[in-house]
């Protein structure tokens, strides 16, 4: 047998390019994907896991619509707002897409700042994304006031089919808890990245594990994930 | 250039990753309660699962006892009787089958087959155990509540399963049941990515994905369908919990209830189907490909040789693994959708038997000039590749549109699931079971009692399941109460009802051997010693028996070789450890 050198682990051996690294990644031994944490390689199999959960909601939706026989209300009109004494289309739905795509660029940026082990600029960059987050959360509240108020239910509402309010209510309320879960986390991250708990190492309570700066980026890739959601919903559900 | 082995004398690459430090448990609590140690949590799983299935078995006789003995046990009702087949098939298809071979098996055998401390996220997979044994709580207590658990069968078809007629549909059945199976997803999705993180990225220096034992391949496969599957039953769970709850009618027609109109109106009965079926089609094969691992393993170790053609047979898991989520529309064949549709399942569906076949080949070509030993689980192997043989011919007819639209709601296709994938992955069981409980209590069980057992329970399961396929022929429909004498009931069929609720019991009563042995054995069993099968993979090679915390000791295992050198031509001993050097380049790895 020969014996093995031991490199310093965590460092990228140089991989060869294009399909034939693929395969040669895949055919190795430890890692199928090389330097990537198994917190990384967890998330990213979760958000595949979710997006089967998110393409049923809307899958189901969509059945739903095409196939009414009863008049689809017209989404420009139900999610219109008065405003000056026009009725302004979309436009709640406009702003709350713009908070939310903004928040995922403050969020790269928390990303890129954190991996500088900048404490200060990562989390504020953190609260800031979370902010957005809870101004869309509150935005989506509004909504559905304005929507309840108006007679909208989950079993009926005053301009067609009951799907409506049904397909309306689940899948902005499951999406809007999915955004208030990532706020929720980027809350406690932002709080562990300002008081330096990633350049101590200091345990996870519930977990024992060190702390790294790289959750800033896994937490990240849950929130840009929510966005990409919302970019569907946004299209399927109010631009159809 | 990374250095990967292209022979086996090359070295082995260094390790990538540092070697985790475990959370050691300081307390009694921690260790043996809610413990972070994957082996732990697995036979926490086993256990649980083990229980549940102990509660469906039952169910089964009371549905067996109503069938053959009509009118004599009056407690069973109508109701009853539908609320004893909804909960029988939906514990035995998620509660047990589901969570044995995944979070059972795939707890244990993981991390120790791949040569890891541990699964990945300890703590994620005590949350899933523990979620796990929540959903089985809120399902249990569907029995204890007013009007019973859902009677809407196991496949919960709206709109029957929320209407008042179904038991529980109107009541807290329905509610519980589809609660539980939203719990069930969420746990069983941290404890599946735990296993696919493990897989991918936790494997020991030399463990590449095609040194993987066949065991590791099945779990593998099957945990990422389950996590592709599973959204599809958890958005119509929730769907169907707000039409029942929220008065939506996501799946709810316009319906005329008792000369009432009810509220619902627009909704999509065939929606639900359909979702659920893209859950309910993989899930068959979520059982079944960790059973096919198993039962490779289990045929190579008792055969001593290697399993016939490696490579084809990770394959062929992962191409079945692939084609079952575009045949779930052959449930539907007379569900009312557009007929063309059958035509394209009804081939997909054929096309499975393709790679099947090419399994099965493969494990009768192991078997083929091998050194046989009937112990148990090679029995149990044997019985389970006739069983999988038996239940699949079966498939072909039911698979098939026109064969299939006469032979539907019959029998017939009760017949054909149970030989598929209620016996034969349950063979498996078995034999994993005695095949690893040695590992896992460094006891042997009962030699005896366990012959007893094997041959009670495969020659009644046949005993009971081939009349069945005769009086699906005869045009006996399934899911019905009684069915008086009638021309698919004539007294003859009525006679060969009695002996089938007979063999149920028998075999039924069988089981109860097997769990004294598995009492009896931790105590009084044979000592097994470290590696009592003489076999390859790592989780033989532990330092001690049971496995210690951190499965390895002080130094993580290095493999060297594939999972099969059996009976190697020049090598001292009918079997090499994956974990030996193999300095004159003996190893069959590459020959097959």
């Amino acid at each position: 047998m020969t014996d093995v050198v031991e490199t310093e682990t965590r460092i990228s051996q140089p991989r060869p390019d294009g399909l034939r690294g693929f395969a040669s990644d895949w055919a190795s031994d430890q890692r199928t994907f090389k330097n990537v944490s198994w917190g990384k390689a967890m998330m990213w199999i979760f958000l595949l896991s979710d997006t089967f959960v998110f393409g049923c909601f809307l899958l189901a939706y969509m059945s739903a619509r095409m196939s009414t026989t009863v008049p689809w209300p017209n989404p420009s009109e139900v999610f219109a707002l008065n405003i000056g004494g026009t009725e302004v289309p979309l436009i709640l739905i406009a702003i709350m897409t713009f908070v939310l795509i903004s928040s995922s660029g403050t969020m790269a940026m928390a990303v890129n700042f954190g991996y500088r082990r900048d404490r200060r600029k990562t989390a504020l960059l953190m609260l800031l994304t979370a902010f957005f987050g809870a101004t869309f959360v509150g935005m989506q509240a509004f909504e559905w006031t304005k929507l309840i108020s108006e007679g909208v239910r989950p079993w009926g509402n005053p301009w067609g089919a009951p799907q409506f309010g049904s397909t309306f209510f689940m899948i902005t309320g499951f999406h809007g808890t999915h955004v208030t879960i990532g706020v929720i986390f980027l809350l406690i991250i932002a709080r562990k990245v300002w008081r330096g708990d990633f350049d101590t190492e200091k345990r996870g309570f519930f977990t024992s594990r060190k702390g790294h700066y790289e959750i800033v980026e896994i937490t990240g890739l849950y929130w840009h994930f929510v966005d990409l959601v919302w970019v569907f919903i946004f299209a399927f559900f109010y631009l159809w | 250039m990374v250095n990967i082995p292209s022979s086996i004398n090359d070295p082995i690459p260094a390790a990538e990753v540092e070697d985790v430090e475990l959370y050691h448990p300081h307390s009694w609590w921690t260790t043996y309660v809610f413990s972070q140690d994957a082996k732990v949590i697995a036979i926490q799983y086993s256990l649980t699962a083990i229980s549940i299935g102990l509660v469906a078995l039952v169910l089964s006789w009371l549905m067996r006892l109503q069938l053959a003995f009509p009118g004599v046990f009056t407690f069973i009702d109508a109701d009853r009787y539908y609320q004893f087949i909804t909960m029988h098939g939906m514990i035995m298809v998620i509660y047990l089958l589901t969570a044995l071979f995944l979070g059972g098996f795939g707890n244990y055998l993981i991390p120790l087959m791949l040569g890891a401390r541990d699964m990945v996220f300890p703590y994620a997979n005590m949350l899933s155990y523990w979620i796990y044994l929540l959903a089985v709580l809120v399902l249990v207590a569907g029995f204890f509540v007013p009007g019973g658990p859902t009677g809407a069968g196991w496949t919960l078809y709206p709109p029957q399963a929320v209407l008042s007629g179904t038991p529980g549909g109107q009541d807290w059945g329905i509610i519980l049941m589809l609660s539980s199976l939203i719990l069930f997803i969420i746990g069983f999705t941290m404890g599946g990515l735990n296993y696919v993180v493990t897989v991918l990225q936790g494997r020991a220096r030399g463990m590449t994905l095609m040194r993987m034992p066949l065991t590791i391949w099945g779990i593998f496969t099957a945990t990422v369908m389950a996590l592709l599957a599973f959204p599809a039953l958890f958005v119509a769970s929730v769907m169907m919990l707000f039409d029942r709850v929220l008065g939506t009618s996501f799946f709810m027609p316009a319906i005329v209830e008792m000369g009432t109109q009810l509220q619902h109106g627009g909704g999509s009965p065939i929606l639900f189907q359909h979702l659920f079926w893209f859950f309910g089609h993989p899930e068959v094969y979520i059982v079944a490909l960790p059973a096919f691992g198993i039962v490779s393993d289990l045929i190579s170790v008792h055969a001593r040789k290697n399993i016939f053609g490696y490579r084809m047979m990770v394959w062929a898991i992962v191409i079945i693994g692939a084609l079952s989520f575009v045949v779930w529309a052959h449930h539907m064949y007379v569900s009312g959708m557009n007929p063309n549709f059958g035509f394209f399942f009804a081939t997909t569906t054929l096309i499975i038997a393709v790679p099947t076949a090419i399994k099965v080949y493969n494990w009768v070509l192991t078997l083929w000039r091998g050194d046989i030993h009937l112990t148990i689980p090679m029995l149990f192997a044997l019985g389970f590749i006739v069983t999988f043989v038996n239940g699949g011919l079966t498939g072909l007819f039911l698979g098939n549109v026109v064969v299939d639209v006469p032979l539907s709601d019959t029998m017939f296709v009760v017949a054909h699931f149970h030989m598929v994938m209620g016996v034969a992955p349950i063979m498996v069981i078995f034999g994993a079971i005695y095949h690893w409980y040695p590992k896992i209590t460094g006891r042997m069980l009962d030699e005896t009692m366990g012959r007893i057992h094997f041959w009670v329970t495969f020659l009644g399961a046949y005993l009971i399941f081939f009349p069945m396929h005769y009086l699906g022929l005869l045009g006996a429909p399934r899911r019905y109460y009684e069915l008086g004498e009638s021309v698919v009931n004539p007294p003859s069929a009525h006679d060969l009802n009695i002996f089938i609720t007979l063999m149920a019991l028998t075999v039924g009563a069988a089981q109860v051997l097997f769990l004294f042995n598995a009492a009896w054995s931790l105590r009084r069993g044979k000592d097994a010693g470290g590696n009592p099968w003489r076999a390859t993979t790592l989780e033989w090679q532990t330092p001690t028996t049971p496995p210690p915390h951190g499965n390895f000791g002080k130094e993580l295992p290095v493999v060297y070789r594939w999972a099969y050198d059996y009976s190697v031509p020049g090598a001292p001993e009918d079997f090499i450890p994956q974990n030996e050097p193999d300095p004159e380049n003996r190893s069959r790895e590459h020959a097959s």
